[in-house]
């Protein structure tokens, strides 16, 4: 019994960094209506970004944060220019095949240079004990930069002025432009951001588990299940929906194969769907009375 | 009358092209890039009908492929059928698994509906992998004895390939028909704004529905063919991703929403990956340069090479659907 | 005789709003029947839900006799019942006799294609499109595309035909032309529910006028009552009071 409360704790730690991942794909998805299919790529791009700094410029591990969360959002904005800009405004199938293309691109190169070798980043850090179980210092270290993360979003987007503008962006783009906010530059700005917050959860991922190229597929199927049960351009539920997946998560591994979970996680994303079509924690939003 | 309108009989020709070009020299390398190209059509014409008609686009398309090539096989291999019954019992078997799951997911609009389809697929995929009477991860393989009825290996071979035009000729035919039907008027409708055809009257949820499991049927008997050819199927290629991505690339580059365009771009693509195959340096970035190619067309030319035609001489729009 | 639409008690709410309460009223076979109110005042909704696109929380909606409430909008189409939108919705890629045809088709009367096409081009002509049938939707003119929004309707050969807002951002020219539009479909027997702003086009073309405020029913009447009525003056001019005013002026 203990046992699965420590598989719960652990669930909810790495459970956290989901909802870190999911994030960038519900303010991606909430303010401009694109579903970024690059998404897992980018948190592949996060992760080698922890294996290069530290293995060829010897950057401590937690130290490389400042830097893929920076790069990440200039690599955000630069798509955004390439394959998104012009789909705005169009029906959502053109921004879905724009994106999804910029992912074939980089993921062909990515599997041509690297191919699906498998690549680890060690990262030790003493861990907590208490009783018999230690919770790995990694976990809890994740966790807690993800909480200041989520934090910091959170004042951008509802104490600065930049965020009060996005957030208006998300709610009524064209109104938005009638009151003179640039719509443009915080559709980029929202994008970088939403990239940014992928390579970061990959670079927190990758010190917990090893990666291929391949890798970004399953978390960017376990981003989706997150955004959706936590409600569209909602970053918050994003968390709190995370935080509920990898709690689902530690209580299924010890009792499943680990081929089935990604399966269950789709029947329940594809279930929820249907039911809540705005998303579990969305219920309550006003429909638009039109 | 439809037997008057030109396109009818361009797409006879390139039939009779497919059967005759290997046949009068008994050309088996030719006949081999053909059948592929012929799978190729095949995929991109059933995918056109959801995407560029009703505007659902169907990212795991590939799965009615796979589960059509596994009951194919598992009918020959275990239950000891010939391979006629055995296609259609499996192109049967997936249209209906296809309305099935079609009147769940079908009520998910746009970009829901596109990373359900991907979902069922992997959903499919680690299903198969885990079933035993399917061979699990490792897969069935038939005995040649199995390709006797058809008098022999090589001869099964050209029957298969007659078989997989048949498939590739009915699949432009059923585009061309649904097109110019009533059931294709209301999915156009519904392409271009869902909401506004209900509301005149479009019985929405069916039509998608059985749009649907029509765009299923023909892939599915593919499949069977396809893989009974190759006497060996296991999860893995069955569920390839990459090839429903590819008729995705080919639809979008010939013309979504036209019946020649994903021919056209079959032929296109096939061409451009055979030349970078032989390149030993590029054969690695096929997908790289199907990405780069879908963005541009996307971002530049969403109507594709037909697409194209079609605006800069109006008078072919007739001709050339 | 039966009325053609019958409302009886409707009421719908979002989250805290009450958009309609307990509306009620009628509308005759081969009537025009005005809906005006201020701005908010749940007219587009009432549309709505008579068309099914959202049900009613309590209420029932009666077409011909039959109950309609909740059904979706393809079968409340079949039913006999039609509807223009506010912001136009053409299919932008499809040619104007297209866009007819698809009612046509899938309309009430359920023709096979060629008639289909045949009653498409009918209806074009009658708003005068008949010499754009070929152009896509894309390229008409806002007061175009707004008399395909009509022919696309009528070509369903509706009983009832839902106007939301038909007049709004034309210049009098188009105004008056499609007044005249309005009074050839009633020559034809077709009963009408008009949402409208424009007083002068709602007040000489209804039969009858139901005043909403607010999600209620204010009043009904004929034109020249409603038109009079001071609470109606209150509710548009916002002036609370207002009413009294009117009523306490030395006549």
């Amino acid at each position: 019994m203990i046992g699965l409360l420590a598989s719960i704790v652990d669930g909810v730690l790495v459970g956290s960094v989901y909802g870190l991942a999911a994030m960038g794909i519900t303010l991606i998805w909430g303010v401009m209506n694109v579903i970024n299919l690059t998404h897992g790529t980018m948190i592949v791009c996060g992760m080698f970004g922890l294996y290069f700094l530290v293995n060829a410029a010897g950057v401590p591990a937690y130290a490389t944060l400042a830097p893929i969360l920076v790069i990440g959002f200039l690599v955000g904005v630069a798509l955004y220019w390439i394959a998104v800009h012009r789909m705005i405004g169009q029906p959502p199938l053109m921004s879905l095949l724009s994106t999804f293309s910029v992912n074939l691109v980089l993921i062909g190169l990515g599997t041509a240079l690297w191919g699906t070798v498998l690549f680890n980043v060690p990262v030790s850090l003493p861990g907590l004990s208490l009783g018999r179980y230690t919770f790995p210092g990694t976990h809890l270290m994740a966790a807690a930069l993800t909480a200041v993360i989520a934090g910091a979003l959170y004042l951008f987007l509802h104490r600065t002025r930049m965020g009060k503008a996005v957030r208006a962006v998300a709610a009524n783009r064209e109104a938005a432009e009638l009151v003179g906010i640039p719509t443009t530059r915080v559709l980029a700005l929202a994008f970088g951001l939403g990239v940014a917050l992928a390579c970061v959860s990959g670079m927190l991922i990758a010190t917990l588990f090893p990666f291929t190229v391949l890798a970004g597929d399953a978390y960017q199927l376990k981003s989706f299940v997150v955004t959706v049960l936590g409600g569209l351009g909602n970053p918050t539920g994003a968390l709190i929906a995370g935080i509920a997946l990898g709690l689902l998560e530690g209580l299924a591994t010890p009792f499943m194969p680990v081929s089935w979970t990604l399966v269950i996680e789709f029947v329940l994303f594809v279930a929820v769907l249907i039911t809540f079509p705005g998303g579990l924690l969305s219920v309550r939003r006003a429909r638009r009375v039109e | 009358m439809i037997l008057r309108r030109p396109f009818f009989w361009i797409i006879a020709v390139v039939i009779l092209l497919f059967v005759t070009a290997p046949t009068l020299g008994n050309d088996v390398e030719l006949r081999e890039s053909l059948l592929l190209a012929a799978v190729y059509v095949t995929l991109a014409s059933n995918l056109n009908m959801m995407l560029g008609y009703a505007g659902y686009v169907n990212f795991g398309s590939i799965v009615f492929f796979g589960l059509g090539g596994y009951f194919c096989v598992y009918f020959v291999s275990a239950l000891g059928w010939t391979l006629v019954p055995a296609t259609l019992a499996g192109g049967g078997a997936v249209c209906l698994l296809a309305l099935l799951f079609g009147l769940g997911i079908l009520r998910l609009r746009g970009a829901y509906f596109a990373l359900a389809t991907i979902g069922v697929n992997e959903a499919v995929m680690a299903f198969v992998t885990n079933f035993a009477p399917w061979g699990g991860a490792t897969g069935i393989y038939l005995s040649s004895e199995l390709f006797q009825p058809l008098g022999g290996p090589a001869r099964a071979l050209w029957i298969i390939y007659y078989a997989l035009v048949g498939v590739m000729g009915s699949s432009l035919y059923l585009s061309y028909f649904v097109k110019v039907s009533k059931f294709g008027l209301g999915l156009l409708a519904i392409g271009q704004n869902e909401d506004a055809a209900a509301v005149l009257g479009v019985p929405t949820p069916r039509y998608k529905a059985l749009l649907y499991a029509v765009s299923a049927f023909l892939p599915a008997i593919a499949g069977g063919l396809y893989f009974f050819k190759g006497a060996f199927i296991q999860p893995a290629d069955a569920f390839d991703l990459q090839l429903s991505t590819e008729a995705i690339v080919i639809t979008m580059l010939g013309g979504q929403g036209t019946v020649a365009g994903p021919a056209l771009g079959a032929y296109l693509y096939e061409e451009l990956r055979g030349w970078l195959l032989t390149s030993a340096t590029l054969s690695n970035f096929q997908l790289v340069v199907a990405g780069a190619l879908l963005l541009v067309v996307v971002l530049f030319a969403p109507g594709g090479l037909i697409g194209w035609v079609h605006r800069r001489w109006p008078r072919l729009r007739r001709v050339l659907e | 005789m039966t009325a053609l639409l019958e409302i009886d008690g409707v009421s719908k709410r979002f989250g805290g709003l009450e958009a309609v309460q307990s509306l009620s009223f009628t509308v005759e076979q081969r009537h025009i029947l005005g809906l005006i109110g201020p701005n908010g005042a749940g007219k587009s909704t009432v549309f709505n839900l008579i068309n099914g696109v959202i049900a009613p929380d309590g209420g029932c909606i009666r077409f011909r006799g039959i109950d309609i409430t909740g059904a979706p909008p393809y079968r409340v189409a079949r039913h006999g019942l039609a509807r223009t939108h506010q912001i136009v919705q053409p299919f932008m890629a499809m040619t104007v006799l297209d866009n007819c045809t698809v009612g046509a088709a899938f309309g009430c009367q359920n023709l096979p294609l060629a008639r289909a096409r045949e009653t498409a081009h009918e209806m074009a002509a009658l708003v005068g499109l008949e010499d754009r049938l070929d152009t896509p939707a894309a390229q008409l003119t806002i007061a175009a595309k707004k008399r395909l929004e009509l022919a696309r309707a009528l070509s369903a050969r509706p009983s009832l035909l839902l106007l939301d807002e038909v007049l709004a951002g034309l210049n009098p020219t188009e105004i008056e032309r499609m007044i005249a539009i309005i009074r050839v479909i009633r020559e034809r027997g077709i009963a009408i529910l008009i949402i409208e702003h424009v007083m002068q086009a709602v007040m000489s073309l209804s039969d009858r006028i139901v005043v909403l405020n607010s999600g209620r029913k204010l009043t009904e009447g004929p034109p020249a009552e409603v038109a009079g009525n001071p609470a109606v003056i209150e509710a548009y001019l916002g002036d609370p009071g207002l009413a009294e005013k009117l009523r306490s002026r030395p006549r």
